[in-house]
């Protein structure tokens, strides 16, 4: 999203928006110095920045379901037919 | 593909290869203990072994590929007992196509394509692509900012506390449901980055969608669960 950003006074509700964009290090450098700025002086928006962290944490941590062992079975006998053939 | 969703965000990408990452130790910090998604030695052992027809080879990609194949897929189509048929008929792909993987990507990237292109064409709306909903979204209710777009009712402060609620309780069983009821792109790169951690080359290659639509889905998926996270921890 084009944000007047460069604006110096980055507001709230844009620094919310930018926040993937910062951490996938697609914003140009002036951009997120700004936004760092904004952060500095914001109690509210480096909460936020570090609740989206947290998010990407809790994320990290859901496992897929266990493989069962009659899958694992099925598969080796898919493999097993596939090989004779 | 041309939306206001699309050109907001499209217009930031700047041009700039990689650009500053200041977050870069902090994601890395996040992904300790986690498989690296890089190809590596260990892939092309893997697959000379499955060429040369190695059943042992074969068991072990299955243990380590086959859940998250079934996840993705579910991101795709209605059951669980058809994202296995999906997975099942991948692996089939996988042995049939092996001679020809030439290792551009890693094994996993690879595997998953073949998984996701399957699971797209059986999907129940047959969609060919992944969809990028255009309409705009904001990413934290408006309502809580004031008139000058500052925050009139900013985030209370919990994200020191949430990891250490993960081992105890419901939260990510909570966050499990949050991620199922995702709109389907948001969904499948969101698992795809954050639950199974490609990098967002990777998740691009997976699903056939541009960088400037990945980071799109990725920035509404994760606001979505960190919303979700919020309602959950203001319960207490």
């Amino acid at each position: 999203m084009r944000l007047p950003t460069l604006r110096r006074d980055v507001v709230c509700q844009q620094a919310v928006e930018l926040v993937t964009d910062y951490l996938e290090g697609r914003l140009s450098r002036r951009d997120a110095r700004q936004f760092e700025a904004h952060l500095r002086a914001c109690d509210g928006c480096e909460e936020y920045l570090r609740q989206v962290k947290a998010t990407i944490t809790v994320l990290g941590s859901v496992q897929p379901d266990d493989l069962a062992p009659e899958t694992r079975q099925g598969l080796l006998e898919l493999y097993r037919q596939f090989r004779g053939e | 593909m041309v939306g206001r969703g699309l050109l907001r965000h499209g217009a930031k990408v700047t041009g700039r290869a990689g650009g500053p990452n200041r977050t870069a130790p902090a994601a890395a910090k996040h992904r300790i203990g986690r498989a690296p998604y890089a190809a590596g030695v260990s892939d092309d052992d893997l697959v000379r072994r499955l060429r040369a027809g190695d059943e042992s080879a074969f068991a072990e990609a299955v243990n380590t590929y086959h859940s998250s194949m079934v996840r993705l897929a579910q991101t795709f189509v209605s059951s669980r007992a058809v994202a296995e048929e999906v997975a099942q008929d991948t692996w089939l792909a996988v042995l049939k196509g092996i001679d020809h993987f030439e290792g551009r990507s890693s094994l996993k990237t690879w595997i998953f394509r073949i998984l996701a292109n399957r699971a797209r064409s059986t999907g129940v709306h047959e969609q060919r692509t992944t969809p990028v909903d255009l309409t705009d979204e904001a990413t934290v209710d408006s309502r809580r900012f004031d008139a000058v777009g500052a925050w009139s009712d900013p985030p209370a402060h919990w994200s020191d506390e949430v990891v250490d609620r993960l081992s105890s309780g419901p939260l990510v069983a909570q966050v499990r449901a949050g991620i199922s009821e995702l709109p389907e792109g948001q969904r499948a790169v969101v698992t795809l980055r954050d639950l199974d951690g490609l990098s967002s080359k990777d998740v691009c290659d997976v699903l056939g969608i541009s960088q400037a639509n990945q980071r799109v889905l990725l920035h509404r998926g994760r606001s979505r669960i960190r919303a979700l996270l919020e309602l959950e921890l203001a319960k207490r």
